[in-house]
């Protein structure tokens, strides 16, 4: 048995070790987005920065913003953090954050507590969020209301008959529960935006690591529904369901247009706040991500980009 | 019993009496303990350095249980974002696709080991076995993709509702532990003294029985270390099994074939859920639990294999 130790303890490293290098790499990992957020200085001193927290949503916008930005204007830097839209809210209210990211408006009791704070809150928004839902091409059924949506996802309905397609078990696709595009899923269409709505997913929805995950396994199974930003979309490999939002409204198509006019029910804005109206460094860096190329990152990160 | 290895053989040679000079003898004795300290540390910091990871374990994942009632773990839903931390259908996966890698990869290993060992011609063996050796390198992700783009549809297409099932996963993981079987067991067989062979034969056993009754018992250890190294290998497999099972925590609805449905295993959900958990959360502390389960069983697997293996050396009071 000699001539094999060396096998033996790599096999036994590669077997045993996995697990607890992983937890290891994903204790640090974790720890470093729940610490001081991330960081992007500017390469010539510190002389301007630019504090931004809040929606986790919107963090990768904003990030990529931050990083964009440096090369715009390398002397100012910018502090992105996530932790939630109400974390970003509070902190604005607190005056700790130049700019607050959120994923909804801001609350009448929260304006009136910022206010009394001596802090004006002015309202920018900056990016639209639509979910597609997605389904093979070779599906007959082409739209749903809001209601069956969440009838399917909470495992009410179960069968593609029930709705109109044939009789087959629908394969439900999700992200995993840290993407929030499943929050928002579950808030809008799970629970139909009705906060005592307890509803989850069913059990056996899959969830996928990612968007490219759900779009491949919906483009080879025709059993299959998900969801998925709407910058993720290829209308050539898979269906896009038209959606009302209730049984008696139209039927409506996922678009930029109806995406950032209303119409279409699983569309959001998404928000930046500041502390009175901004000046300086602040007011050019809004002006920038309302720009063409602020708005062009926007698009790359699968949301929908404002319309002109 | 007495099979001469390699090292004893160097241990005798050793033993022969050398001439060597006193001042020489000197220096080699404290050149020999340098290095006797250094590999004694080597070892002892791989100690040192495993306590640490469980200690570590202990300390993010043992609030956990303060935090989450035992009857919560034994829920049938996971769903963390709304405190749900029903754990049984991340074990019930996890040893679905685990189970499902053995049945699998067991049989075939040990009957390629045999092949290779027993049957094979030397020229075979000797393009084989490193060409089998050369798969247990390919990296965990490359076998993901390919259970996602080959293995995944045909699974579809022979009537699955979706290809991403336990069995998918199971495939992929039991070609993952394959090279680590028959590897091991190649190496136990190979160990067997061609004595023992020429002695069964030589009292009329048939191939078949020698091989069966005789090198199989005889090399015992060393495939059931092969087995068990598989098994870890398996269970602690994350990247592959989370691209091709689907990660349903699902344990409520089965259907008529189990490894047909998909399932959660717990090394995916640590992996898919630790990135955007916020530190010293209920569910960072859960997911270092499941951690501390996963060490458990491998932990336990490895000293099963170590009993086993004890046991045998200890009857035949021999190192084979």
């Amino acid at each position: 048995m000699n001539r094999d130790i060396t096998g033996k303890l790599r096999q036994f490293f590669l077997s045993g070790a996995t697990v607890f290098v992983l937890l290891l790499v994903a204790a640090c990992s974790g720890r470093q987005e729940n610490g001081g957020g991330s960081v992007v200085s500017a390469d010539s001193g510190p002389a301007r920065s630019i504090q931004n927290k809040g929606s986790d949503t919107l963090v990768n916008i904003a990030l990529a913003w931050a990083e964009a930005y440096r090369e715009v204007d390398p002397s100012t830097s910018i502090a992105v953090t996530g932790g939630g839209s109400g974390t970003g809210i509070a902190a604005l209210i607190n005056g700790t954050v130049d700019i607050a990211n959120a994923s909804r408006a801001m609350k009448q009791n929260e304006i009136d507590e910022a206010i009394a704070n001596g802090v004006t809150p002015v309202e920018y928004v900056v990016a639209i969020d639509a979910l597609a839902i997605i389904v093979h091409l070779d599906n007959p059924v082409t739209e749903l209301t809001l209601a069956q949506l969440g009838d399917i996802y909470t495992g009410r309905i179960t069968n593609w008959s029930e709705v109109g397609g044939q009789d087959e078990t629908i394969v439900l696709l999700s992200r995993e529960s840290n993407s929030g595009t499943h929050v928002y899923f579950l808030e809008e269409v799970v629970r139909l935006g009705d906060s005592d709505n307890e509803d989850i997913f069913a059990p056996q929805t899959l969830f996928m690591p990612s968007s490219v995950g759900i779009t491949s396994e919906v483009r080879r199974n025709p059993n299959a529904i998900g969801y998925d930003g709407l910058g993720y979309v290829d209308e050539a490999h898979e269906k896009v369901i038209h959606i009302a939002a209730t049984a008696d409204s139209t039927y409506v198509k996922p678009s930029v247009e109806s995406a950032s006019n209303g119409t279409y029910p699983i569309a959001r804005d998404l928000y930046m706040y500041t502390a009175g109206e901004p000046t300086g460094v602040i007011a050019e860096y809004l002006n920038w991500i309302l720009g063409p190329e602020g708005q062009a990152i926007v698009a790359e990160l699968g949301f929908v980009p404002l319309p002109d | 019993m007495s099979v001469v290895t390699p090292r004893q053989r160097v241990l005798e040679e050793h033993r022969q009496p050398h001439q060597i000079p006193d001042e020489e003898k000197h220096s080699t004795n404290r050149k020999e303990r340098v290095i006797e300290f250094i590999i004694k540390l080597c070892g002892v910091s791989a100690i040192f350095i495993i306590a640490l990871i469980f200690l570590f374990l202990l300390r993010e994942g043992l609030p956990a249980l303060t935090q989450v009632a035992i009857s919560d773990f034994a829920d049938a839903r996971w769903y963390p974002i709304e405190g749900k931390y029903g754990f049984t259908p991340l074990l019930f996966g996890t040893l679905l696709v685990t189970a499902g890698a053995v049945i699998i990869a067991v049989p075939l290993g040990l009957v390629t080991a045999i092949y290779l060992g027993e049957i094979a011609p030397t020229w075979l063996r000797d393009i084989l076995k490193p060409l089998i050796e050369i798969l247990a390198g390919i990296p965990s992700i490359v076998l993901g993709f390919l259970g996602w783009l080959v293995l995944a549809p045909l699974i579809q297409k022979a009537g699955a509702p979706t290809g991403l099932t336990a069995l998918t996963g199971s495939l992929i993981l039991g070609y993952m532990a394959l090279p680590t079987i028959i590897s091991i067991a190649e190496d136990a067989l190979y160990a067997v003294p061609k004595e023992y062979r020429d002695g069964a034969l030589a009292i009329g056993a048939t191939r078949w029985q020698t091989i069966w009754r005789v090198v199989m018992p005889a090399a015992k250890t060393g495939t059931v270390t092969a087995i068990m190294l598989g098994i870890g290998r398996a269970i602690g497999e994350t990247m592959a099994v989370m691209m091709v099972t689907g990660n349903a925590a699902n344990i409520n609805n089965f259907q008529a074939n189990i490894f047909l449905q998909p399932v959660r295993t717990m090394t995916a959900t640590i992996a898919a859920e630790m990135g955007e958990v916020a530190q010293g959360s209920t569910h960072y502390s859960v997911l270092f639990a499941i951690g501390i389960v996963l060490f458990l069983i491998t932990f336990a697997v490895n000293s099963i294999a170590a009993r086993i293996v004890g046991k045998q050396s200890r009857s035949r009071g021999s190192s084979l």
